[in-house]
């Protein structure tokens, strides 16, 4: 009896030692979007199922990546896991940089991850980063302007059509610009736009020989199109809008469209944030009738970089914070239009998600989106409105610039794309594709 | 002689420096105003300016958030210890430049600000493999190291000038009074230069507090301080200016609140050796 007992003990002991033993604090980061504050405010579900404690670095976007490739390149160690997007996972990736996420739990259902997003986020074939929500962009429109205009907004309009109807919603006197889109400097910001109305208008960043195509007629019509179009019919300044300027504009009824990310939706359509709460409808991001698309492909995703001393833990907060029980979890507790979007096929075959009214619309931008594809001309690189080379960073952001300037005003169409052809060339040829 | 300042021109340069000082108040004051706003007022337009429903909201939902009083901890340890250190190993430095320069003082003295000409970012990666070879990652000693290397050469020179307007002939009475070098660094010269060493400490201790590169890039959950608390407030997709400014507010307030208390010996500090 006593023996039974002392075996008993031991045994429970040496249980709680092993969980002990195995309970670690993971560190991530992350940036201040309002699905990872959410994920922020669940945290101690995590730790209640696995006993893993969570510390949070929240950065500034721009902060975020220097730090996380300072990190990875110098194996400081900092983080257990990295919130990190579509560009960086395949390079990182290559590199040997992350941790591949290729043995994942059964119950996880990796098939159930969109496939764009899967591939978006994979390197030959490998996953290394599991997104947490993913988005395309399309047209977010105000349904009452629209009608009192006498236009209908087709499903898949054109950039004809785009321009015909910011012309008829556009009211100088009453404060509404008939369009709001970006413009503001950055690879991510007005770079990305600009490059996915490119595709759209048959434009493309490289030819086959990695030789930049800012001197081929397509950049130009695309450009001056946007040009001409924001000078018409946008806001004042909108050299320096981004994501963030057009979202206040938009929700303050000053925009009578807004082409932008597709995670925008749940925000112009909450009523606590939004004037126009009631009156926005969605549809794909218009094309010229060339079979491409102006839309993007992008995820928020969660890595671990290669050499962490806790990558079994991080994987398991990975596996919980990417799955279907914590899409639920935050479906009960805050409404299925606050779950993280477009990462999961089950999540849009639910039929409650199906009644959000933005949830056909996001899916169907994902799924017009091809990374593998994007353009009307065969192009050497993966991408929408990025291409996936470790340079393209440096090489846009400097790009994107040079276009800030002629929306500014500051030069004309020619010159900024004839500067854009050098810059691009005279990258290209350094880091020795060309 | 001093010249007549006749009334007119007294008020006049007197409502040249209120707007001057109310100018460079406003962003802080804006600042501060839009942390008691929600966050549709605080994107408004026009902008709400007294008149509206004042809240505290953002303010809870910041301690909420976030563990503030690490953050301000970790501010005060970095900037005071940075500066601490870094007036430590200054004062001996500026007293050899001031009293026994070489003929190369001028030359090393202007080096040594040379190195604040390099921009921060050129240095990330030495600076960064330094920090991991050590285990100075996310660390407070790691950041105070660095930001007293950052800050060394202005205190050097600013106790360098304040410094040279002692007479060296006190030091040398002292001298010959029987003080070491140690006596004469610690009880004759210090206390003399008492209100310029103030004010040097007071301008690194801001410097520190605000120091927004190595405090950003060397640190994660551990040993960042009040920089990282702000920046992490800042978003790519979504609208949280209320809570953003809640967040600075609370960042700036207790370096505020010193800077107001302390300015008096601040602008004597500054001053000290201007009028003779």
């Amino acid at each position: 009896m006593h023996l039974r007992n002392a075996l008993r003990a031991a045994t429970a002991l040496s249980l709680t030692m092993v969980g002990a033993a195995q309970a670690e604090t993971i560190t991530i980061a992350t940036v201040n979007n309002g699905d990872m504050i959410r994920m922020q405010g669940y945290t101690d579900d995590f730790t209640a199922k696995t006993g893993h404690e969570v510390e949070w670095v929240t950065l500034e976007e721009n902060v975020l990546r220097q730090r996380v490739t300072t990190d990875i390149t110098t194996k400081g160690g900092a983080f257990d896991i990295m919130t990190i997007g579509m560009y960086e996972t395949p390079i990182w990736g290559a590199n040997g940089w992350l941790v591949p996420l290729d043995d994942l739990s059964a119950e996880y259902d990796v098939d159930d991850i969109l496939p764009a997003m899967r591939n978006g986020l994979s390197h030959d074939g490998t996953l290394y980063a599991a997104p947490f929500y993913g988005e395309s962009s399309m047209v977010m429109y105000r349904t009452d302007l629209m009608e009192k205009a006498g236009l209908e907004m087709p499903e898949a309009p054109t950039w004809d059509f785009i321009r015909e109807a910011a012309a008829a919603m556009d009211d100088p006197a009453n404060d509404i610009n008939g369009i709001c889109l970006r413009g503001k400097a950055g690879w991510g910001e007005g770079g990305a736009f600009i490059t996915v109305t490119g595709n759209s208008f048959g434009a493309r960043w490289f030819d086959e020989d990695w030789n930049a195509q800012f001197d081929q007629p397509e950049w130009k019509e695309a450009l001056t199109f946007f040009v001409n179009l924001m000078n018409d019919y946008g806001p004042e300044g909108y050299a320096t809008n981004g994501f963030n300027e057009n979202l206040s504009l938009f929700q303050q009824g000053k925009c009578g469209m807004w082409i932008d990310a597709t995670v925008a939706a749940s925000f112009v359509t909450n009523p606590n944030d939004s004037t126009v709460a009631d009156s926005v409808g969605f549809a794909l991001a218009p094309d010229n009738g060339l079979g491409k698309r102006s839309n993007w492909l992008w995820a928020w995703a969660l890595a671990i970089p290669a050499g962490t001393q806790k990558e079994a833990a991080a994987k398991e907060f990975i596996e919980w914070a990417t799955s279907k029980e914590y899409i639920e979890l935050v479906a009960a507790n805050e409404g299925w239009a606050n779950v993280p979007p477009g990462a999961r096929t089950s999540l849009y075959e639910t039929p409650e998600y199906q009644e959000v009214p933005f949830a056909k619309m996001t899916l169907d931008s994902i799924n017009a989106a091809d990374p593998t594809n994007p353009t009307v001309d065969p192009v050497p690189y993966v991408g929408i409105q990025f291409v996936a080379i470790p340079e393209f960073a440096g090489i846009a952001t400097e790009v994107s610039q040079e276009f800030s300037a002629v929306y500014a005003g500051q030069q004309t169409v020619d010159e900024a794309l004839e500067k854009a052809q050098a810059i691009t060339n005279d990258a290209m040829e350094a880091a020795g594709y060309r | 002689m001093a010249r007549a300042v006749t009334p007119q021109r007294k008020i006049l340069t007197t409502l040249v420096a209120w707007i001057i000082g109310l100018l460079i108040f406003f962003p802080i004051f804006w600042t501060i105003l839009t942390s008691f706003k929600t966050e549709a007022q605080a994107i408004n337009d026009p902008p709400l300016f007294l008149f509206f429903d004042w809240t505290l909201e953002n303010y809870a939902v910041v301690q909420e958030r976030s563990d503030y009083m690490r953050f301000l901890w970790n501010s005060v340890i970095i900037a005071g210890g940075s500066t601490l250190l870094g007036v430590l190993i200054a004062v001996p430095a500026a007293w050899s430049m001031a009293f026994v320069p070489s003929r190369r003082t001028k030359d090393i003295l202007l080096w040594m600000l040379s190195t604040k000409m390099l921009p921060a970012v050129g240095v990330l990666y030495p600076i960064s493999l330094l920090f991991v070879e050590f285990n100075l990652l996310d660390t407070r000693i790691g950041l105070i190291v660095v930001l007293m290397l950052i800050n060394l050469p202005i205190i050097v020179w600013m106790l360098y000038t304040y410094f040279r307007e002692i007479p060296g002939e006190i030091l040398e009475a002292a001298r010959m009074d029987g003080a070491t070098l140690k006596e004469e660094i610690l009880y004759v010269l210090t206390p003399m230069a008492i209100p310029g060493i103030a004010s040097t400490v007071l301008l690194n201790i801001i410097l520190a507090w605000n120091e927004a590169f190595w405090t950003l890039n060397l640190t994660a959950a551990q040993a960042a301080p009040l920089t990282a608390f702000i920046a992490s407030y800042s978003s790519p997709e979504g609208l949280f200016f209320a809570k953003l400014s809640a967040a600075s507010t609370m960042a700036i307030a207790p370096i505020l609140i010193l800077g107001w208390f302390s300015q008096k010996q601040l602008v004597r500090g500054l001053t000290f050796g201007a009028v003779k």
